[in-house]
């Protein structure tokens, strides 16, 4: 356990390294990152006040809360992704990784995690930008605070599974973007990424209820702007947890079988 | 005779390979009819390594060297054959197997380009969990040696190709491992910096008892390091043996250089004149007529100085490929 301390540790320390020598390259992804929740916000701000100042129980200020939270909430979520696994084994990296005593996935998850010091960092005076133009309605208990704190490492947690579980399928395919375009799409309909999920109809809230995409976004998003009872945020937190242990299962079943028909190419 | 260290008895690695012709009615059969070729990168090998021995995996260009150096080092699940190295399975990749082996490949590299070469030893620490006094000592040990402490705050990629694998090495050897893979250490670097890195292997496998296991195409490596080489070919073993053994069963001539006391003299009763100038003379020889025409050119010509040689190793090692890709 001491070594995996250790290991994590140096790790994180060598993703900020890394990260605050690319501060330009850095701030541009993220005002990209930006622009899409922007747009949301703009969108359903615009419905809201057609509608006479609310869409499905959000406020313009409720949704500015629930957007500029997103903002924060998708810097948490960054994590490897199958393309970065098509390049891992393109070039050869993941030989070299494989040489290590140590999984691969514990590197991902060190860097990815170390990175999000840097990207919270660089938010910041984004998050403040966004709230002095769209003055969200965002008063939090430090309950909830606490809370959304666990649920976003919780929800990089969640995706970073079911991403090494998609990179993974490169082991066999080499190339992974189809099924990746088509996770994607799901991912952003099911997670609220695209919308909160109270706005989508029940049938769809069903469905997501016992997806993984949900538990990486909107469950979240919504520990901090929402009001969610304890028991509906402790089941959510336990849905984490069951997706986290879920996506382990697969990692170390499809990395059994994948690990044999690696061909350490691009060597 | 100790137990060997690695033990390799008929190990093979097949590969399933798509094929298809060129052009658009070929692409479109092969959507409904694919055809696959196996590809025999590795076909039923066998040798033992015993412990601390240096030995070169020669061969050409897809021979199956760095194939087998994979299976070796556990990258690759071997598709026949037995495998043992200091007495695990590599393919199963077992941590404690993990951290007492090295892989060292020339075009690859484990250090971060965008730090200095001192925080990625810092990973590879964290990594083998090494404790930290060793870990200085030996760091700083092995950046002695290479003279490397100038260079080592500086970020990798502002390190030449040379400086670079230097630091590759030592950040390979942090770990003190206990067989090291070495697949073209010294590709692309200067004759200087490929001495640095064949002297500090050499000091290494002296100081710590280290097996090696090395492939280069540059034959000084070879020369320098290796007694015993191991020769493969289209994925079969040609030779295992020493050095000097292989240039004796594969080499049919030898090189007869003789320095003329007194000028010119013809010299094409004795065999092939490769070179000749006013006073010096270089002959190719059967290798069983040595003796004689040495002697012979000693009674009848009068001689200054006299050398025999066997050809370079590159010759004779291009002479047995070119041979055994004639028999194919």
């Amino acid at each position: 356990m001491k070594r995996y301390i250790d290991f994590y540790l140096t790790s994180i320390k060598i993703a900020l390294l890394e990260q605050f020598q690319y501060r330009a390259q850095n701030y541009f992804y993220m005002v990209g990152v930006i622009v899409e929740p922007t747009i949301y916000l703009v969108v359903w701000t615009t419905i809201a006040r057609q509608q006479g100042g609310s869409v499905g129980g959000y406020t313009a200020g409720g949704l500015a809360a629930y957007y500029i939270v997103w903002t924060l909430v998708r810097q948490m979520n960054v994590v490897l992704t199958p393309y970065d696994w098509e390049n891992r084994i393109q070039y050869g990296r993941l030989s070299m990784e494989l040489m290590r005593p140590i999984h691969p996935i514990h590197w991902d998850v060190a860097y990815f995690a170390g990175w999000k010091f840097v990207m919270v960092f660089f938010w910041i005076p984004i998050a403040v930008v966004l709230a002095l133009i769209f003055k969200p309605a965002l008063n939090p208990t430090w309950w909830q605070v606490l809370g959304f704190f666990i649920a976003i490492w919780g929800a990089y947690l969640v995706r970073t599974m079911i991403y090494e579980v998609l990179g993974l399928i490169t082991l066999w395919t080499t190339r992974v973007s189809a099924i990746f375009e088509l996770f994607f799409a799901l991912e952003l309909i099911l997670s609220g990424r695209f919308v909160p999920m109270t706005l989508l109809p029940t049938w769809v809230q069903h469905i997501a209820y016992y997806l993984p995409f949900q538990w990486t976004f909107f469950f979240p998003i919504n520990a901090l702007v929402g009001s969610p009872a304890p028991a509906e945020f402790l089941t959510g937190l336990g849905m984490q947890l069951l997706w986290i242990l879920i996506g382990v299962v697969i990692v170390k079943t499809v990395w059994h079988f994948g690990i044999h028909r690696f061909s350490s190419v691009g060597n | 005779m100790p137990t060997p260290i690695i033990e390799v008895s008929g190990l093979s690695k097949h590969y399933k390979v798509p094929v298809r012709q060129a052009g658009l009615k070929a692409a479109t059969r092969s959507l409904f009819q694919r055809t696959y070729n196996t590809v025999k990168a590795v076909d039923g090998i066998s040798f033992t390594i015993q412990p601390g021995e240096v030995v070169g995996f020669l061969g050409p260009n897809g021979a199956g060297k760095t194939t087998t150096l994979k299976m070796l080092s556990g990258l690759l699940y071997p598709t026949g054959g037995i495998l043992n190295v200091l007495g695990f399975q590599p393919f199963r990749r077992q941590m404690d197997f993990l951290s007492q082996i090295t892989l060292v490949m020339g075009n690859r590299s484990q250090l971060s380009w965008d730090l200095p070469a001192l925080d990625s030893f810092e990973l590879q620490r964290a990594i083998y969990a090494i404790p930290r006094p060793e870990f200085i000592r030996t760091r700083d040990e092995f950046i002695d040696l290479l003279e490397l402490k100038d260079l080592v705050n500086k970020p990798v990629r502002n390190l030449s190709l040379g400086e670079r694998m230097k630091m590759e090495v030592i950040g390979a050897l942090l770990h003190r491992p206990k067989v090291l893979f070495l697949d073209e250490p010294t590709i692309g670097l200067d004759v200087t910096m490929q001495r640095r890195i064949r002297t500090f292997v050499e000091e290494y496998n002296r100081h710590t008892g280290a097996t090696v296991l090395l492939t280069s195409h540059y034959m000084a490596d070879v020369e320098a390091l290796c007694k015993r080489v191991i020769v493969i070919h289209n994925g079969k073993l040609l030779f295992d043996g020493d050095l000097a053994q292989l240039v004796d069963r594969f080499s049919a001539f030898k090189t007869i250089n003789v320095t003329l006391a007194n000028g010119f003299n013809s010299f094409t009763q004795y065999g092939e004149v490769l070179n000749q100038d006013s006073s010096h003379v270089t002959l190719r020889i059967p290798r069983e007529k040595t003796p004689e025409v040495t002697a012979r050119i000693l009674a009848e010509q009068q001689v200054d100085d006299m050398t025999v040689e066997d050809p370079p190793i590159e010759d004779v090692i291009d002479m047995v490929f070119t041979q055994k890709s004639a028999e194919a």
